[in-house]
C-alpha cells in the first residue's frame, strides 16, 4: 500500500526536477521535526509513514512542521513536496525512543515445586510507542518468593528480547516475577503447586454401618500439601465384588465410607502414584 | 382432467395413511387386542407403550392395583432429566422363556432411541392368564423413595478469569492444564482398529480433555484420523485418570506403521462434586450369553445426576489396558439411591481380563 503511494510520486519528482525538500536523516520516535523546503507558491506536502499517510497544503520555500504524533512508529518515512513545477521527496529514518515499556511473558502460570529450569521469563523491550528497541539494553529480572528475599539479575537484550530460565522453589505458594527497564516494571505471578503425592497412606475405622477409609494428610515429597480437589482413587475388593470411588481431597485428606462384606482388600492411588494396601473386615 | 387430480391425491393420501398405520404397528395392535397368548400380551402392552398409549398399557396389567400409574409411565418416559426423557421406544423383541397353562415368563428386549444413540434394555416379565386373556404382571418398584431433605454440600469449585480482550498480548494469562497419555494399546478387531489407553490430568486444575489419534502408513502418510468422542471422561479433576477408546472402522492394523497421539486439554470451570461410588463390580455372563461387567452406582452427593455414563477399562495380567467399554444408564442417579449398570465386552477379550476399573461421567440437567 505504502509502495503504491510512494513509487509513482517519486517517479514524478525525478521526471519533473522540481523544488527541493530537506528532512533530517535520523530522528527519534515521538519528536517533532521541521522539514526545510525551497521554491515558491502553493504546494502539497505528503508524509508517508509506517502506519499512516497524511496530506496538507503548504507554501513551498517555507519550513514544514511535522507533529510528534505523526512520528511515533519507528521505520522509514518519505516526505514529498509537490509544487507547480513538480514533486520532490526525501526519506528519513525514525528510530525507537528510549526503552520504557516491557511485554513480559512468563510461562507456565502454574508449576510443580522443585522443577529445575521450568519457568521461562521473556521480556520484549519497547519504547513508549510500542516500538521494539533493537539495540542491546539491560533488563533487570527479579524473583520475589512468598516469604523470601528478592533475588535479581540483569540480562542484556538481544534484538529487543531478554530472557531468563528459573527453577521453582521447594515450597509451594505464589512467586512474583518482575522485569524492569526505564520506568517499566512488569510483575507476573507464578503459582508453585505441590508435586504429585508421596507416601500416600490410608487407614480404616469402623462407622455404624460401614468402614471409613481415610488418607493421612496428602503431601508431596517436599512436604507440601497436595491441593484440595486432587482426586484420590479408593479401590475395594471383597466378596461382593470390586468397588472404586474417585474422591477429591478436602481439607488435606480424602475419605470415603465403604460397605465391606467379609474380608476386604483396599488400595489407594492418586494419578499414577499408588499408596499402601489395607486388609480389613472380619470384625476388625 | 379436473376430477382426476383430486381423485389421485385422495388415493395417495389414503395409501400413505395406511402405510403409516402399518408402520406404527397397527396390524399388530389390531391382531393382539385379544392377547390370547403370553407373547401377544407382552407385545400388545409394548406396542401401546410405543405409541404412548400409556392408559391402555396400564389398564392391561394384571397387577395394576399394586403398580402406581405414574411410576409405570416414568419407566418408559424417564424422570429427573434422565436419558429416557430424550428418548423413545423404537422397537422390541419378545421371547417366551417358559410357559404353563396359567403362567409364563417372557423376555422383552426394548430398543430405545436416545439423544446419545441406541439403548437396549432387557426385562424378564411374568405373564398370567385371567380367564381367556393373558396379562403382564409388572414388577413392583420396591426401591425406597427419595425423602425430601436438605443435603449440605461443601464442594470445591474452580472458576477461571482469563486475560481480557483489551489486555496486551504480553499480559499474564492462565495456562492450559498439563495432561499426559499414560498408556496406549492398538488392537485389531474384526471390523476395526481400536486404540485403548488411559490419560491423566497432571495439573492442579480441572481439564477438559480430548484424545485424538492419527494412523500413519508405511510412508508416514496419514491414513485416518479419529478422536475418542464420548469414550472418555472429558472433565478430569487434578490427578484423575480416564480410560479412552478410539475406533477406526474398516481399518487393518497391518497397514499402520505408526500412530500419532494427541491429547488436547482446555482449562474449564468445574466442580469436585458429585462423587459417585461404583460398587459390587463383577464380570458376569448375562442371560443372553454375553460377557458383561455389572455393578451399582451410588451418588454420594446431593445433586441429582441426570445421565450417568459408565466407562470401564480392562487390564490384562501385565496391567496393560486391553479394552475400554462404555454405556449410558437410563435412570437418573438420585442421592444415595443405588442404580445398577452393565456394560458388555467382547468374549475373546473377557478371557484375558485380569482386573478392571470403572469411572462415571455425568451430565446434569440444567434448569
Amino acid at each position: 500500500m505504502r509502495a503504491a503511494f510512494t513509487v509513482p510520486i517519486a517517479l514524478m519528482t525525478m521526471l519533473a526536477g522540481a523544488a527541493e525538500i530537506h528532512a533530517p536523516a535520523q530522528i527519534t520516535a515521538g519528536n517533532p521535526i521541521t522539514i526545510q523546503t525551497s521554491g515558491s507558491g502553493d504546494a502539497t506536502f505528503y508524509l508517508i509513514g509506517q502506519t499512516e499517510a497524511s496530506k496538507r497544503k503548504v507554501q513551498a520555500g517555507a519550513d514544514i512542521k511535522v507533529d510528534s504524533l505523526e512520528l511515533e512508529r519507528a521505520g522509514i518515512y518519505t516526505a514529498i513536496l509537490c509544487a507547480s513545477d513538480g514533486c520532490t521527496s526525501a526519506n528519513f529514518v525514525v528510530n525507537p525512543a528510549a526503552p520504557n515499556r516491557l511485554s513480559f511473558l512468563v510461562h507456565p502460570s502454574r508449576v510443580p515445586v522443585d522443577s529445575p529450569n521450568r519457568i521461562s521469563a521473556v521480556a520484549v523491550v519497547q519504547d513508549n510507542f510500542h516500538n521494539i528497541v533493537l539495540k542491546p539494553e539491560p533488563v533487570k529480572f527479579s524473583v520475589l518468593p512468598q516469604d523470601g528475599k528478592e533475588v535479581s539479575a540483569t540480562r542484556q537484550s538481544e534484538n529487543g528480547v531478554a530472557w531468563v530460565r528459573l527453577s521453582s522453589a521447594k515450597k509451594e505458594g505464589p512467586a512474583r516475577l518482575g522485569a524492569a527497564i526505564g520506568h517499566a516494571n512488569e510483575v507476573r505471578v507464578v503459582r508453585q503447586v505441590a508435586a504429585e503425592a508421596c507416601n500416600l497412606r490410608i487407614k480404616a475405622s469402623r462407622t455404624k454401618k460401614d468402614f471409613l477409609i481415610e488418607t493421612d494428610p496428602v503431601k508431596d515429597c517436599s512436604g507440601n500439601s497436595v491441593p484440595d480437589g486432587t482426586v484420590v482413587s479408593f479401590t475395594k475388593v471383597d466378596s461382593a465384588g470390586k468397588a472404586n470411588v474417585d474422591v477429591p481431597i478436602k481439607r488435606g485428606v480424602a475419605k470415603v465410607e465403604l460397605p465391606v462384606q467379609g474380608r476386604a482388600k483396599i488400595t489407594v492411588a492418586s494419578g499414577v502414584v499408588t499408596g499402601n494396601e489395607l486388609e480389613i473386615g472380619g470384625g476388625q | 382432467m379436473r376430477r382426476t387430480l383430486p381423485v389421485v391425491l385422495g388415493v395417495v393420501t389414503i395409501i400413505l395413511v395406511i402405510l403409516a398405520w402399518l408402520q406404527s404397528g397397527g396390524v399388530e395392535r389390531r391382531t393382539l387386542r385379544s392377547a390370547s397368548t403370553p407373547e401377544q400380551a407382552v407385545r400388545l402392552m409394548l406396542s401401546q407403550i410405543q405409541t404412548h398409549n400409556f392408559d391402555a398399557a396400564y389398564n392391561r396389567l394384571a397387577n395394576r392395583n399394586d403398580v402406581d400409574k405414574n411410576t409405570f409411565v416414568r419407566e418408559f418416559t424417564g424422570s429427573y432429566g434422565s436419558l429416557l426423557t430424550i428418548g423413545a421406544l423404537e422397537g422390541f423383541d419378545v421371547a417366551i422363556l417358559h410357559a404353563t397353562d396359567d403362567q409364563a415368563t417372557a423376555r422383552a428386549r426394548l430398543h430405545y432411541t436416545t439423544g446419545v444413540g441406541p439403548l437396549d434394555d432387557t426385562r424378564d416379565l411374568n405373564v398370567q392368564r385371567n380367564a381367556e386373556t393373558w396379562r403382564v404382571v409388572w414388577p413392583i418398584d420396591t426401591r425406597a423413595k427419595l425423602a425430601p431433605q436438605v443435603i449440605p454440600v461443601n464442594y470445591l469449585r474452580w472458576d477461571i478469569i482469563n486475560r481480557g480482550a483489551s489486555d496486551d498480548w504480553g499480559a499474564q494469562n492462565v495456562d492450559s492444564p498439563q495432561v499426559r497419555i499414560v498408556s496406549m494399546n492398538a488392537i485389531q478387531r474384526p471390523d476395526a482398529v481400536v486404540l485403548v489407553g488411559e490419560v491423566v490430568n497432571e495439573d492442579s486444575v480441572p481439564a477438559y480433555v480430548n484424545v485424538g489419534a492419527t494412523l500413519l502408513g508405511s510412508n508416514d502418510e496419514e491414513i485416518a484420523q479419529e478422536s475418542s468422542f464420548d469414550k472418555i471422561a472429558h472433565t478430569l479433576l487434578p490427578r484423575q485418570v480416564s480410560p479412552y477408546r478410539i475406533d477406526f472402522p474398516n481399518m487393518r492394523l497391518d497397514k499402520v506403521k505408526n500412530v500419532r497421539m494427541d491429547a488436547k486439554a482446555l482449562l474449564i470451570a468445574a466442580s469436585a462434586d458429585p462423587v459417585i461410588a461404583v460398587d459390587q463390580q463383577k464380570l458376569e455372563t448375562d442371560p443372553l450369553g454375553k460377557k458383561i461387567l455389572t455393578g451399582q452406582l451410588t451418588n454420594e452427593s446431593g445433586q441429582i445426576i441426570s445421565i450417568p455414563h459408565v466407562i470401564a477399562a480392562y487390564y490384562d495380567n501385565n496391567g496393560k489396558v486391553i479394552w475400554v467399554s462404555d454405556g449410558y444408564v437410563a435412570q437418573a442417579l438420585l442421592p444415595q439411591m443405588p442404580v445398577s449398570f452393565a456394560v458388555d465386552l467382547p468374549p475373546d477379550i473377557a478371557k484375558n481380563v485380569q482386573t478392571y476399573r470403572v469411572i462415571v461421567n455425568h451430565y446434569e440437567q440444567t434448569t
